[in-house]
């Protein structure tokens, strides 16, 4: 019934009512007169679906029916109570009922106003799909249909493939080589200036070594997060405090905080300070970079007792004897040691920058 | 029937609308083809569903809070409604998240669904992964479908990493830090890449405002079509099954869309919707005013990203101290192995595993019909490997927890990941091969002697031996003709028809308990209408599959 478009098909066939196919061999009246189930299979029979079974839903009026039509309206009932709840909820509050901005201290009706929201959406939501599961596992017929899978058809591909070489065989670009040399050319080259305006992205990292510089500087008092200056005796011995260059924003700047340690003095007297560096700390002092040298995670766990630094990232073990040497997990690089001293007002200040770059390794980090 | 119309017109209102439309865009065959589709009913087939439901909330939701953030990084004194924080500075992204959490109404409660949806988004596509691998419906004609899948996982990543990236707390711009230093370990481009993503050196003031048009505009749209490409080529290609009576390579069992179909799918996004909705409001997640505003000099301790990202967390953590340094003062930093290299080998092997296959079997054939997992176990055995070393690297990603909770040395719990990462999944591979194998025979035994009834019998000779209902014709040693093909062979009484069906109702019967009776004799079904009958000792019912189920397709049942 579907060969009139198809090749071999009697050419003085007229095309039908819309689009030829079934509308010849069923016409208006024929349709007419078929019942409503009829038509279905017919039309399902067109589309390649047989309907192999169907297990009929509870006969109407039975008890049966009865008791799924209750639960599907309790469900559905129940969604539409719940999104009336949740709309008094919403709008009600700081209306008729208390306000909704929540205190922190506060545990009553702002405590549970986002809850009840959830609640009664969640509800509301969850009743609809619960009825429409009962509705479909208990009230409608369970039907069995199979579809027909079609495999390609090899006159399908021998006709396209004439129609497409046909179609490239006119344009001649097989022939006509410089054309198509041309063509690709200004093809590449328009892609090429598509994706230029891209190069505004582009920016030189090595330009005045940003990587390997940070806040610090010859005379740079160290500070605390709140700005004071710190002296040598304001520590316990075996404490740690964050420190941060005393220039505007200091405290902010992603790779200058720093941490000034105060060894205790069996740490002092076991203290091997890395090649060249042994005069960076200040008498029981010592300043190490917080950027781990691994993800740039602030290492902040510093336990005294193993006199261990731990990043709480991904675990690096830095040991503040051996000059913040990493001793377990994935960092490779010691913490890089900030040389400290006092200024006149006897206030802790850096020496210089940090003689290595702060912060993860990169590509030519060594080479600057 | 209407009288006064010509035939086939129709007389009701709606009809003769339809008929209006109809004249004009001719899609009344479409609609009935759409209409007709039949889709094969299987639970595991909903998984993707779940995934394109979660989708469409994150959608909504998150459409919803860009009425409020404001990406932004200046500086901001907080004056909001939070006190703790009020007077604190931060940057106006932390700042409007805090805002529309507090300020807006329902603001916390649409933000919550969005995280959770989004959880739930990126859960169901890697289920929906492991469903597809395990029954091989990724095999010809569908891997590109597969590719696009794989594709689609690694963008739903992304959109998980920039958007929680975006409110800017502590807990975010620590991840942040660690995207940062994972871009400068790329090799010779790093630091290249870094200032193209960044603007320059971290943190700069960029990042969050370019995170935040990638995550509401450029990912979403590539999703929407690849999304729109992975429905095409399904409905297109035609779902698979699972292999069944009556079902076979070329055609699909199963309901037609309209009604059943479309009702359990419509009901699907209603639970899934109503799910998210009831966590985002009784289950709260990420409570940024609790880590405050970002500095790069502050750190929360158990720092734990979402969960789809603990895979690399924990190969970072795994990974040996190893810079190499090359020739010329270069370094490849040991961060780009575990992170870079880890999760581009993962996702490229995975995108490429239909092809591998091909390759390794040699099988070129196409396939509609899906595979049991016990069926194929060395794919299976791959899948359960590659799932072991997944989950070690996930464990270890929360390896400081671990530690903590169970009061176990961390150095130690980075051991046990690192020896944990080689050996467990050859293990894994062993235990599932086996299982496999067991589960084969065991499929084949009961074809051959039939399901144990756990009837004992006393022959006259004195021996004892238990009875099996052999499923199909015997010969003349009473061993089953059936042969295995590759559908669930029924392995209790019950799914056989051993017990007749329980009479319905919950507090009181609503069906006549005779009436059940009566209709369990027309059906054989249950041990009593079997043994009235004279083929007792086979069970079966002369002739045609199983009783009960007159050889008519049925649902795979375990």
């Amino acid at each position: 019934m579907s060969t009139h478009d198809r090749p071999g098909s009697d050419p003085s066939d007229e095309p039908g009512m819309q689009y030829g196919g079934p509308d010849d061999d069923f016409s208006p009246e024929r349709l007419a007169g078929m019942q409503r189930e009829d038509l279905n299979r017919l039309g399902a029979r067109y589309d390649g679906v047989e309907v192999l079974h169907v297990d009929p839903p509870p006969p109407p009026g039975s008890g049966l029916e009865k008791q799924a039509e209750r639960q599907v309206a309790m469900a559905f009932g129940l969604a539409g109570l719940f999104a009336l709840a949740f709309a008094v909820v919403y709008f009600g509050s700081n209306w008729f009922l208390p306000d909704w901005q929540w205190a922190s201290e506060d545990n009553g009706w702002s405590a549970l106003y986002t809850p009840l929201l959830g609640l009664t959406m969640g509800g509301a939501l969850i009743f609809i799909g619960v009825g429409l599961v009962l509705f479909v596992k208990k009230l409608l017929p369970h039907e069995t249909a199979v579809q027909d899978k079609h495999d390609g058809s090899q006159f399908d591909r021998a006709t396209t493939a004439a129609t497409l070489m046909g179609g490239l065989d006119k344009t001649g670009f097989p022939r006509r080589k410089m054309i198509g040399r041309s063509l690709g050319f200004a093809g590449g080259a328009l892609g090429l200036m598509l994706i230029a305006p891209l190069g505004g992205l582009i920016k030189n990292p090595n330009k005045g070594n940003p990587l390997g510089t940070t806040e610090w500087a010859e005379g740079v008092r160290l500070v605390r997060d709140d700005g004071t200056p710190i002296r040598p005796g304001d520590q316990e011995p075996g404490s740690l405090e964050t420190v941060f260059p005393a220039v505007e924003g200091g405290n902010r700047a992603a790779d200058a905080a720093t941490m000034l340690i105060r060894l205790r003095p069996e740490q002092m007297a076991a203290l091997e300070p890395r090649e060249g560096q042994a005069d960076f700390g200040y008498g029981d002092y010592v300043a190490y970079s917080k950027i781990c040298t691994h993800a740039g995670c602030p290492v902040s766990l510093y336990e005294q007792e193993t006199s261990r630094i731990l990043c709480p990232c991904h675990q690096s073990q830095f040991d503040v004897i051996q000059g913040a040497k990493p001793v377990f997990g994935p960092a490779t690089r010691s913490l890089p040691e900030l040389p400290i001293t006092l200024d006149d007002e006897g206030y802790f200040v850096a020496r210089s920058d940090y003689i290595e770059a702060v912060g993860p390794t990169y590509w030519n980090r060594e080479r600057i | 029937m209407a009288t006064a119309v010509a035939p086939g017109q129709p007389a009701t209102k709606i009809g003769k609308a339809a008929t209006e439309i109809d004249e004009r865009l001719i899609v009344a065959g479409p609609l009935r083809r759409t209409l007709n589709k039949v889709f094969p009913d299987h639970w595991s087939f909903l998984l993707g569903e779940i995934a394109l439901y979660s989708f469409i909330i994150l959608l909504l939701s998150g459409t919803y809070l860009t009425f409020f953030f404001d990406a932004s990084m200046a500086e901001v004194p907080y004056q909001g409604s939070y006190a703790p924080l009020r007077g604190v500075e931060m940057s106006q992204a932390y700042e409007s998240t805090l805002s529309l959490s507090f300020d807006v109404r329902g603001g916390l409660f649409i933000r919550q669904i969005h995280h959770w949806a989004a959880l739930l988004f990126v859960a169901s596509i890697v289920v929906h992964l492991l469903r597809i691998f395990f029954t091989g419906a990724f095999r010809k004609p569908r891997e590109t479908n597969w590719g696009i899948g794989v594709v689609l996982l690694v963008l739903a990543l992304l959109m998980g990493v920039t958007g929680y990236s975006m409110p800017d707390d502590l807990l975010s711009g620590t991840g942040l830090r660690i995207i940062s230093a994972i871009l400068l370990s790329i090799p010779v481009i790093g630091t290249w890449a870094h200032w193209a993503v960044f603007d320059g050196d971290y943190v700069g003031d960029a990042i969050i405002g370019r995170f935040y048009i990638v995550h509401v505009l450029i990912l979403p749209a590539i999703i929407l079509a690849l999304i729109a490409v992975h429905l095409l080529l399904l409905i297109k290609q035609k779902h698979t099954q699972f292999p069944g009576p009556g079902r076979t390579e070329h055609n699909v069992v199963g309901n037609r869309l309209f009604p059943a179909f479309a009702g359990k799918a419509t009901a699907l996004f209603f639970i899934v919707f109503g799910l998210c909705a009831a966590l985002g409001g009784l289950v709260q997640i990420n409570p940024i005013w609790l880590w405050g505003p970002y500095n790069p000099a502050q750190v929360s301790a158990g720092s734990q990203p979402d969960w789809y990202i603990g895979f690399l967390d924990g190969s970072t953590r795994l990974m040996p101290a190893w810079d190499i340094n090359l020739p010329g003062d270069y370094t490849i930093p040991a961060l780009f192995w575990p992170t870079v290299v880890v999760a581009g080998a993962m996702f490229t092997v995975l995108a490429l595993y239909p092809q591998l296959e091909r390759k390794l079997t040699g099988d070129t054939a196409s396939h509609h019909l899906l595979q049991r997992p016990r069926d194929v176990p060395v794919r299976t055995s791959v899948g359960a490997m590659a799932l072991a070393f997944y989950c070690v690297l996930w464990m270890s990603g929360g390896n400081d927890l671990i530690a903590d909770k169970f009061d176990i040395s961390l150095n130690a719990m980075t051991w046990v990941g690192r020896i944990g990462m080689v050996i467990i999944p050859p293990i894994a591979y062993m235990i599932s091969y086996r299982i496999c194998l067991g589960l084969q025979k065991h499929d084949r035994e009961v074809l051959e002697h039939g399901i144990e009834t756990g009837v004992i019998r006393r022959l006259p000779s004195g021996e004892f031996i238990e009875v099996h209902q052999p499923l199909g014709p015997v010969d003349e040693h009473g061993h089953g003709q059936l042969t295995y093909a590759g559908a669930p062979v029924p392995k209790k009484m019950n799914q056989v028809g051993g017990a007749r069906r329980a009479v319905k109702g919950f507090f009181k019967p609503i069906e006549q308990p005779a009436q059940v009776e009566l209709e369990a004799q027309q059906e054989r079904r249950g041990l009593a209408a079997a043994e009235s009958d004279e083929h007792v000792t086979s069970g079966r019912p002369s002739e045609g599959g199983r009783p009960s189920e007159g050889g008519r397709p049925q649902d795979p049942r375990d």
